[in-house]
């Protein structure tokens, strides 16, 4: 295993299907000369020319929709917004024609597209530089919503995603870009879209999460749960968000009969809201206690730090709903 | 009066002495605006320094180098009746459309004494009183709400004049074509500025835009009139403004280019050495606003005018800085405010402050 950092290992994944398939290019705001605002196309550049990593203007509708229209002729476009808040500009093309255009033509054409970039706060940046809206995409059925936690996830799944005939919202975090974590040194490791892993196992209580929560919030309440409260805590990170590995959440729950949903979004409507539906619905009898959600709470982001650390879910919160569900 | 679509490149930049005779301002006024640019650069300076002092963080960008475009373009208005909207670059416009040096100092402190109580930060200073409708932080983001604002003016017959500022990559955004078709079509009353420092990040206008020559952009395309003008002369700004305020408020809106520059790099994050030389930074430096209009002017930015103005100034920031950090930052409570008007909890909502109860008493009243 190599030790490396989230952004390494997006970039790798990157440069490796960009090396194996000619179809494969990157366009985006500043990816090119800049090498990515966040610098996770470092060397790409230099590596493939201009060509296939393309400095966009600032359009994103339409570059984001030009990418749909090169994904349906067969090309293997990868479009980085600059944070999935401005992915908002872009909703039309990937709601109204990447999503759509598989099922509108009776299966003739596809749309082999990977929209990617961070999503969810990135410290002190205010309202509308913070949000996290994979809710915006899951809603939407014909797109798969993938976001890794871990470098090594973000790399097997990377690669998958750029692989997948379908169009792939990727979601990643900018404050996980330095975070280091170990990633497999097979020469094509892919992961499958779709598919949950148990983090951690424990028998008392399963927390269901994904993204960036999971280390923010769910490693350092584990020792907490674990040490000072004594609980045997299973964590699920969903990985994919759409389409939804509930078997891997049912399974868990059968296990520890209480649930708990740590997500970085809004409350309303939200993924959480959607896996909490699934379980009631699929699972009701395995569950002893209502499940808790531990989730943004319900404004926007303000810009004073003092009060973001307080609207995103901590290990406090998550701490707290644990012992709820436990009634402790 | 402008006729339609006539789009011009003007080089009427008067380097060297000139006389205050010709300038359509008094002396105090002309005083008045070169402390405006003075304070800004200086507030800027310094709010750069404090930031790399860590004692506020998130998204920074700075004005330094640009100061002769708000100042000279903000002096055409009718303050507090025209509507002003810019980008996330707008601490000296915030300046300027009267938010102290301390409300703006606090805010990027995110402090409860800010301008916005801590909640909007350096992307997000507005006004009311003087009609500041924002720095907005989405690149072409704003364009249609300041075209909106012509558009309720013209509504109205009230006479407001939209001035809305951009910066040169929003150009290319949808919204800035989609804005610009309505306020031609329906001769809304509105100014388009773009502030042409020639590179969205790292990106040059070269490498992103069909035609560069941005000036060029909206004449025959949507029937307004785009002009270019050197944006590091305060006066020349001012002038082309001017006239193209009174354009707007007859009815004919307007598209200025600004050719100006900004010293630093995008953000505090940007060290701005990738994507252009040494050379080309000290050739604009050259062209400096600020030491312009002391050349135009000189009997009246005498040297010991200038310094005392330079330590009045110092001061000014100083307190900012000092009323800043001793100000509180908000209280957990505020979370909660200016969501909406009145925006009722629900379970879960929020633990402690906006606790649910089921109305079961009505319950047991509706079964009988
Ligand atoms: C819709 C959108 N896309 C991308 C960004 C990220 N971004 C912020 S500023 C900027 C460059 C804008 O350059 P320009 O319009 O020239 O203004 P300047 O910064 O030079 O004042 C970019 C890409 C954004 N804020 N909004
Ligand atoms: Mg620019």
């Amino acid at each position: 295993m190599a030790i490396l950092t989230m952004r390494e290992a997006l970039n790798q994944a990157l440069f490796e299907e960009m090396e194996r398939d000619e179809r494969v290019f990157l366009m985006g705001e500043e990816v090119a000369l800049y090498h990515g605002a966040y610098k996770v196309s470092m060397g790409l550049l230099e590596k493939f020319g201009e060509k296939r990593v393309v400095d966009s203007p600032i359009t994103e509708n339409s570059f984001v929709g030009l990418g749909v229209g090169a994904a349906n002729v067969g090309l293997r476009p990868i479009i980085e917004v600059m944070t999935f808040n401005f992915s908002i500009l872009a909703l039309d093309q990937i709601i109204n024609n990447a999503a759509k255009l598989r099922y509108m033509s009776g299966g003739q054409f596809e749309c082999p597209i990977v929209i990617r970039g961070p999503n969810g706060a990135g410290g002190a940046l205010a309202a509308q530089h913070s949000q996290a809206l994979e809710a915006q995409y899951v809603h939407c059925p014909g797109l798969k919503v993938v976001m890794p936690s871990t470098p090594g996830d973000a790399k097997g799944l990377l690669k998958a995603a750029i692989r997948d005939p379908d169009p792939v919202i990727f979601m990643e975090s900018e404050k996980l870009y330095n975070y280091k974590g170990e990633v497999p040194e097979e020469e094509d490791y892919i992961l499958p879209i779709g598919k949950a892993e148990v983090k951690h196992s424990g028998s008392d209580v399963t927390i269901v999460t994904y993204g960036r929560m999971y280390t923010h919030a769910i490693l350092p309440a584990l020792e907490r749960l674990e040490g000072e409260e004594g609980l045997s805590v299973e964590v699920i990170d969903m990985r994919t968000l759409a389409p939804l590995d509930l078997d891997t959440v049912l399974e868990s729950v059968a296990k520890t009969n209480r649930m708990v949903l740590v997500e970085e979004s809004w409350p309303k409507a939200s993924v959480g809201a959607w896996i909490s539906e699934q379980v009631y619905r699929y699972g009701f009898d395995l569950l002893d206690a209502p499940i808790e959600r531990v989730s943004h709470l319900d404004v926007p982001m303000p810009y004073a730090a003092n009060l973001e650390a307080e609207i995103i879910p901590g290990p406090e919160s998550v701490v707290d709903a644990v012992r709820k569900v436990c009634y402790l | 009066m402008a006729t339609k679509s006539n789009s011009t490149k003007t080089s009427s930049s008067k380097k060297g002495k000139m006389n205050l005779k010709d300038i359509p301002f008094s002396k105090e006024r002309l005083i008045e605006l070169f402390r405006q640019m003075l304070l800004g650069r200086r507030f800027e300076e310094k709010c750069g320094q404090q930031y790399q002092m860590k004692k506020f963080s998130g998204f920074c960008h700075l004005y330094i180098g640009q100061e002769a475009v708000a100042v000279g373009s903000i002096a055409a208005l009718e303050i507090g009746k025209d509507y002003v909207f810019t980008t996330y670059r707008d601490h000296v416009h915030a300046l300027i459309l009267g938010i102290s040096a301390k409300e703006v100092m606090a805010e990027l402190f995110m402090k409860r004494t800010g301008s916005s109580h801590g909640k909007g930060g350096s992307m997000h200073f507005y006004n009311g009183k003087t009609r500041f409708m924002g720095g907005n932080g989405i690149v072409g983001g704003h364009t249609p709400l300041a075209t909106g604002a012509a558009f309720a003016s013209k509504y109205r017959g009230d006479g407001a004049v939209a001035l809305c500022y951009m910066g040169d990559a929003a150009v290319n955004q949808g919204t800035f074509h989609e804005s610009l078709n309505m306020a031609g079509l329906w001769g809304l009353p509105i100014v388009y500025i773009v502030e042409n420092n020639i590179y969205g990040m790292g990106t040059s206008t070269e490498r992103s835009c069909a035609q560069p020559e941005l000036w060029k952009r909206t004449g025959d395309a949507y029937n307004i009139p785009g002009r270019q003008v050197n944006g590091m002369d305060m006066l020349e700004v001012y002038e082309a403004t001017r006239q193209a305020v009174e354009d707007a408020r007859n009815g004919q809106p307007v598209f200025l280019e600004m050719l100006c520059y900004r010293y630093r790099g995008h953000s505090m994050s940007d060290p701005a050495t990738t994507y252009r030389t040494k050379d080309e930074v000290g050739q604009w430096r050259m062209k400096d606003p600020i030491e312009r209009l002391k050349e135009q002017f000189p009997t009246v930015f005498t040297e010991s005018m200038v310094k005392d103005m330079e330590e009045e100034i110092k001061q000014e920031v100083a307190d900012s800085i000092k009323f800043a950090e001793d100000s509180e930052l908000p209280e957990l409570s505020d979370i909660w405010t200016d969501v909406c008007v009145d925006y009722p909890g629900y379970p879960g909502r929020e633990a402690s402050d906006n606790k649910y109860e089921f109305p079961y008493e009505q319950l047991e009243n509706a079964k009988k």
